[in-house]
């Protein structure tokens, strides 16, 4: 592993399909019509530039999110909160025997400009990474325009509760929210709420489901509700989680509804441990050393929780904190 | 069956069923082991747990160091209850009504979890919610609540434990 003060970057010409080439570090990327190519000093690797873009759309979007953010079985990022370390076969297995595996510990806001400059760059007016696959044209192709609005929406996040007063508002038509294709038969009541004057800051909710019911984007946790570091990040899920997690902490799903199958693998070495089949109101907790991806056949609807305490990672790290949920 | 044309060319059904559970209709998944032990994954219904829970029982079937999710069968009325933080319901079946008061026994802001009060609330009048299925309320700290709910309803509270949280795990999880 290299430590870098300040990790440099570059970028080359747009090459003959019209891309930019970038460096950071010493991992270079480049694409082409179908593929992103990725090198580093000790290798290379090939991914579909549909799955690479999908999975760095949420890398930035979650700004490196809780643990590893594996974009496949060989590539990814692992969070350090301050700091990223950008990662070759590190949780690989056959890389780490063959002694292949490669890592550079890059400063936060360094990685996340040039992620965000190769997204820019390689994502054509056709494609939204966000969405689900019948929802957006193709990612492939030469260089084909931009899709700024698309790759740039805002992080939503309640700092208390959705829909109190200066928090979060409710989704609707109106601000650009229609109700889900595949959610149209969802309830759009909303609760009775009669706050007596003076406590319209503390009597207050809203129809959950309706608001996931009008989310626009999949595999995107969003928080609608805190509890001191405990956040309620519900997201809505259609085909494929575009990355594999692996867990720095205890993470918990709650199916609330439809049914989402997940693929387990040890977080290390990425051989299997389990499947996981969820159906509306399981609940099942993600260990701290594990990595996981998900499979939702319909869009569903699913609950992640998660402890946001800035200290659990490290607590988890040096065996202070349990890697499984509770104990019995 | 076959519907629209979308973004990407392929063909959709013209419509989409969405699958919820209830206390009276629910099916539950599992883990399929292949190299680990069940028990790391605490894997339990919610709607179960509330079919084999009393009244108001707070039953965790989520734990996160100190935070907790509980599920709480929701039936006739609650008594009184009170934290030094906020805490979170949502309803996954049926109609509960929440009322509000403020109070002049405040728990300590050390106290985690919700509190049962000993008496009816002194203090004023802060509202009412009434939560439909899917739908969720804020139970702001230091307010004293009271739920009720006509008919066997389940409630999700994300809160912290406390007390009166129920830890049930080998009743409640997949063991095997
Ligand atoms: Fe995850």
């Amino acid at each position: 592993m290299s430590i870098e003060a300040s990790t440099p970057t570059s970028s080359t010409e747009p090459n003959a399909e019209g891309y930019r080439g970038f460096t950071l570090g010493q991992f270079s990327f480049r694409r082409d019509e179908y593929f992103a190519y990725i090198s580093w000093p000790t290798g290379s690797h090939i991914m579909s530039v549909d799955a690479f873009l999908r999975a760095m759309q949420r890398d930035i979007a979650w700004d490196f999110f809780y643990g590893i953010v594996n974009f496949d079985g060989v590539f990814g990022t692992m969070n350090h909160y301050g700091t990223v370390d950008l990662f070759a076969g590190r949780y690989n297995d056959s890389y780490r025997k063959a002694e292949l595996d490669y890592s550079e510990n890059i400063d936060t806001p360094i990685i996340r400009e040039q992620f965000k400059a190769i997204l820019d760059d390689w994502t054509n007016a056709t494609f939204d990474p966000f969405a689900s696959p019948h929802e957006t044209g193709p990612a492939f192709g030469v260089k084909n325009g931009s899709n700024v609005d698309a790759i740039t929406r805002r992080r939503v996040a309640a700092n208390r509760m959705v829909n109190l007063p200066g928090d979060e508002e409710l989704r609707n038509d109106e601000n650009g929210h229609p109700l889900n294709r595949m959610f149209k038969d969802v309830p759009q009541d909303e609760p009775i709420v009669e706050a007596e004057p003076g406590f319209e800051n503390e009597i207050a909710g809203f129809n959950l489901f309706n608001y996931l019911a009008r989310s626009q984007v999949t595999w995107n946790p969003s928080v609608v509700s805190v509890c001191k570091d405990s956040l309620f990040c519900p997201t809505t899920e259609e085909y494929i989680l575009p990355i594999i997690h692996g867990n720095d902490r205890v993470e918990w799903f709650i199916q609330l509804s439809d049914e989402i199958s997940w693929e387990v693998e040890d977080r290390d070495t990425g051989t299997m441990r389990s499947r996981v089949v969820m159906k509306a109101g399981d609940v099942c907790a993600m260990p701290a050393d594990i990595r996981h991806q998900g499979y939702s056949p319909k869009r569903s609807m699913l609950l992640v929780w998660e402890n946001g305490d800035p200290n659990l990672a490290d607590m988890i790290a040096s065996g202070q904190a349990p890697t499984y949920p509770a104990d019995f | 069956m076959a519907g629209v044309t979308n973004a990407s060319g392929a063909v959709e059904a013209s419509s989409y069923k969405t699958v919820f559970a209830s206390l009276e209709n629910f099916s539950k998944g599992g883990v399929e082991l292949i190299n680990d032990d069940p028990r790391h994954y605490a894997f339990s219904n919610m709607y179960e747990v509330a079919s084999m829970s009393k009244p108001w029982e707070q039953v965790a079937v989520g734990k996160n160091m100190q935070y907790v999710l509980e599920v709480v069968r929701a039936e006739g009325e609650s008594g009184w209850r009170t934290a030094s933080h906020d805490q979170f319901a949502v309803s996954l079946d049926g109609e509960i009504e929440i009322e509000f008061y403020t109070h002049s026994a405040p728990v300590d802001a050390s106290v985690e979890g919700s509190v049962a009060l000993t008496a009816d609330p002194d203090g004023q009048r802060m509202g009412r919610v009434v939560l439909n299925f899917g739908h969720q309320a804020l139970l702001p700290a230091n307010s004293a609540y009271r739920m009720k709910a006509g008919r066997a309803s389940v409630v999700m509270i994300q809160t912290i434990a406390g007390a009166d949280t129920k830890f049930r795990w080998a009743e409640i999880c997949q063991t095997v």
